[in-house]
């Protein structure tokens, strides 16, 4: 077998019912049209889980995949993708990880790990290069995501690195994360859930081999060149100091940030929440994934009531829904919440969203203290948000409803609270709440997995071009859409790019040198285009009214004006909203339905989705 | 010698850049150098290399071994690959791996420090930062 340089070379599949495992050849086929990581998680999820499938059941799969660039010499190769049928979506999920795993599995000499079936007792997988065992470990069940990570470190060795769940994935909260590297999760879609259900605790990986390249010598000098810009840039003490931390006084001076519920973009508080303020408050020491001189990770320390805690972060997103979404006052209080959510393995943007949801619902009557046990769930309350987060984890009163996610605690409290849960798909938003910003907001709504912020980040572009502009907004989500998840199907983080301007000609020239294919960077964008066109094409066949409705915003951004600060007024109308989902149906080559035509998959070379699809009368 | 500890992050890019270098390899076991996770019990990271103090040269029980201009070397044609410097390593700074017939040890050609993106390993080589 020729050596397929950038990979390992071969894909783990592990049969949980049985505690069977095999190592299969990665299929030239396979590589080649869908590069890696979301690529490979993408295709083998639309192949294998077939539509009508329980995303909680043994037949979902649960894909975790590295990239060509994961573990390579160059700027942090640190991305893992988790991807299955997300039981927050009922559509494909996918969410990656940073930290050190990604290299690790293919240090082990795997690309990719399909997780199949359910164990019979509570298990971890083990996996140290050829040897791979799947290992009851009832005394972990039940345990914190971050203390079974220490468990399992004080067990193998700190060479391993661990992917855990808490008592949410175990529970099965459609909005758990896998939890890696202390505060590193892959948050979104439920893919902790996913574990859960499959009475998978852990993953823990040791590698010894190397990632064959194809060209060492032009690999060592392009990555040097980029090493060697990101170590001149000036911006980078910032992120160094700081990293994701800093955002939030920007995000709320351009009236962006997420606060009480989205029902206003500007946090009157903010500058408790800053940067500066984890810096001189909590943090304890800088925390970086694998190879990456930005070191965005912060690692800190909060107390509360009496109790001390380590945690890493908070982030930016956490700071923002945790933060502001549930007017919590100070970086500490933050930081504690989000640590509870880490050992609860909760997603701090689901679960900020559900909190601040349950207080709006609160704070509205629609919901009462029976309701909530005697929580006296408002706004500002950190008391109350740990409550509640206890509460969904363990899926219990409150938490039971909150547990499916804020449009299936929408649908069962009513008082059109529907209006307020503030979500697409399913999957709760991220932290840019986009009145103000047509472009990001359209990105919210056509994202894939949902409403999250990662696929086109381009709240810089409307303040760019003009924050009321919808001319050419949808082309700038479109453009985004292919650019940022090819980063993921690489295994390689897009910070170095998004933030320190490292220019994009730098990871095309890394791709021959690492692989010895001969893709240009358009030619990866368009396989990125097939990889967003096969997962809309999974949603299309599992739903014959999958669409345009499932695209849509919540009521409060089209009807509500923002109340206050610099955005005070704003809105994006019906009117918008519509104008903004033709034209991007129109630049993908979709029907005005937002399902994809016949001819759009053949151009992709996706035809045989396509006569599926057609066969099935779901396209035309 | 004294390595500025406070600063690392954990990156392991130095595990990376040793590979790279003296194996033409991307592959952090196969290095003279480890970052180790101390953050569960110290809230910090620590890092482990030779300080060439050439207690594993008097203990190897074939002279394969020796100190070549300040820096401990292992000859790879003599070596047996035993274990005992491995084992009297008071810094723990030798490393075997499956695929190498010898310890690994740092070799003291600086790329490491050149790379590290805090100046964190200065004192191995005395030399800064790639960029200037």
């Amino acid at each position: 077998m020729r050596t397929m340089h950038g990979y390992a070379g071969s894909i783990l599949r592990v049969d949980l019912s049985t505690g069977v495992a095999s190592a299969q050849p990665l299929a030239e086929d396979l590589v080649n049209a869908y590069i890696g990581g979301r690529g490979f998680g993408a295709y083998l999820v639309y192949r294998e889980v077939p539509p009508g499938t329980d995303p909680l059941g043994p037949g979902n799969k649960l894909v975790v995949a590295a990239g060509p660039f994961s573990g390579v010499f160059l700027p942090s190769g640190s991305k893992t993708s988790f991807s299955a049928k997300s039981p927050a979506t009922g559509l494909y999920g996918d969410s990656n990880i940073g930290g050190h795993l990604a290299g690790e599995l293919k240090y082990a000499g795997y690309d990719a790990v399909v997780l199949e079936g359910r164990a019979p007792v509570p298990s971890y997988l083990f996996i140290e290069d050829d040897k791979v065992e799947v290992r009851p470990c009832e005394k972990l069940w039940g345990i914190g995501a971050i203390k079974t990570e220490k468990a399992l470190k004080d067990e193998l060795g700190d060479e391993f690195q661990i992917a855990t769940i808490g008592p949410a994935g175990e529970n099965m909260v459609v909005f758990a994360c896998v939890n890696h590297d202390i505060g590193r999760q892959a948050g979104r879609c439920g893919m902790g859930a996913v574990m859960g259900s499959k009475n998978l605790k852990a993953i823990a990986v040791r590698g010894t081999k190397g990632v064959p390249v194809a060209d060492m010598s032009a690999l060592r000098k392009v990555a040097g060149e980029m090493f060697s810009a990101l170590a001149a840039n000036p911006a980078l003490k910032v992120w160094q100091d700081q990293g994701l931390a800093q955002v939030t006084t920007w995000s709320n001076s351009i009236g962006a940030l997420p606060t009480r519920n989205f029902r206003q973009n500007f946090y009157e508080n903010a500058d408790a929440l800053s940067g500066e303020r984890m810096r001189s408050d909590i943090h304890v020491r800088d925390k970086a994934c694998f190879a990456c001189p930005m070191a965005t990770g912060k690692y800190c320390k909060a107390s509360h009531r009496g109790e001390s805690v380590f945690l890493e972060g908070p982030e930016y997103e956490t700071t923002a829904l945790i933060g502001s979404n549930c007017g919590l006052g100070s970086i500490e209080e933050v930081a504690y919440a989000n640590y509870m959510c880490d050992e609860l393995g909760l997603d701090t943007i689901s679960a900020g969203n559900a909190v601040a949801f349950t207080m709006e619902c609160f704070e509205r009557g629609i919901i009462t203290k029976e309701d909530t046990g005697g929580i006296e769930a408002r706004f500002g309350s950190l008391d109350a948000f740990v409550e509640i987060a206890k509460l969904i984890a363990a899926r219990q009163g409150i938490g039971a409803p909150l547990s499916r996610g804020v449009r299936a605690a929408a649908a069962a409290w009513g008082g059109g609270s529907e209006d307020f849960a503030i979500q697409v798909k399913g999957l709760e938003w991220s932290g840019y709440e986009s009145r103000g910003a047509p472009s990001m907001m359209l990105a919210y709504m056509t994202c894939d997995i949902g409403a999250h912020h990662n696929r086109a980040w381009s709240v810089t572009h409307d303040i760019a071009v003009g924050r009321n502009v919808i001319e050419g907004k949808a082309a700038k989500v479109v453009e985004l859409q292919h650019v940022r998840p090819l980063f993921d199907c690489l295994g390689v983080c897009r910070l170095q790019w998004v933030e320190l301007g490292l220019p994009l000609e730098y990871y095309a020239r890394l791709y021959p040198a690492v692989t010895g294919r001969d893709d240009t960077w358009e030619d990866l964008l368009l396989k990125s285009e097939r990889i967003w066109n096969l997962v809309r094409a999974f949603g299309v066949r599992e739903r014959a009214d999958f669409g345009r409705a499932d695209d849509q915003p919540p009521r409060r951004f089209y009807t509500e004006p923002v109340p206050d600060g610099p955005l005070a007024g704003s809105r994006v109308t019906r009117e918008d909203i519509d104008r903004l989902l033709d034209e991007y149906y129109d630049l993908r080559g979709w029907d005005r339905d937002g399902r994809p035509t016949v001819k759009t998959l053949e151009r992709l070379g996706l035809a045989d989705v396509a006569a599926e699809l057609l066969a099935m009368g779901r396209i035309s | 010698m004294e390595l500025d500890l406070d600063r690392c992050t954990g990156c392991r890019l130095c595990q990376l850049v040793c590979s790279v270098t003296n194996f033409s390899e991307n592959n952090p076991k196969k290095a003279g150098i480890r970052v180790v996770s101390k953050l569960f019990t110290d809230a910090r990271y620590d890092v482990i290399v030779c300080d060439q103090c050439g207690t594993c040269a008097d203990v190897c029980p074939v002279g394969a071994i020796n100190m070549d201009e300040g820096v401990v070397r292992i000859d790879a044609d003599t070596c047996t690959n035993c274990g005992v410097c491995i084992d009297a390593c008071p810094n723990g700074a030798l490393f075997s791996h499956p695929e190498v017939a010898h310890p690994i040890k740092c070799v003291a050609c600086g790329e490491c420090a050149k790379y590290c993106p805090r100046g964190v390993l200065d004192a191995l080589a005395g030399l800064r930062k790639v960029a200037s």
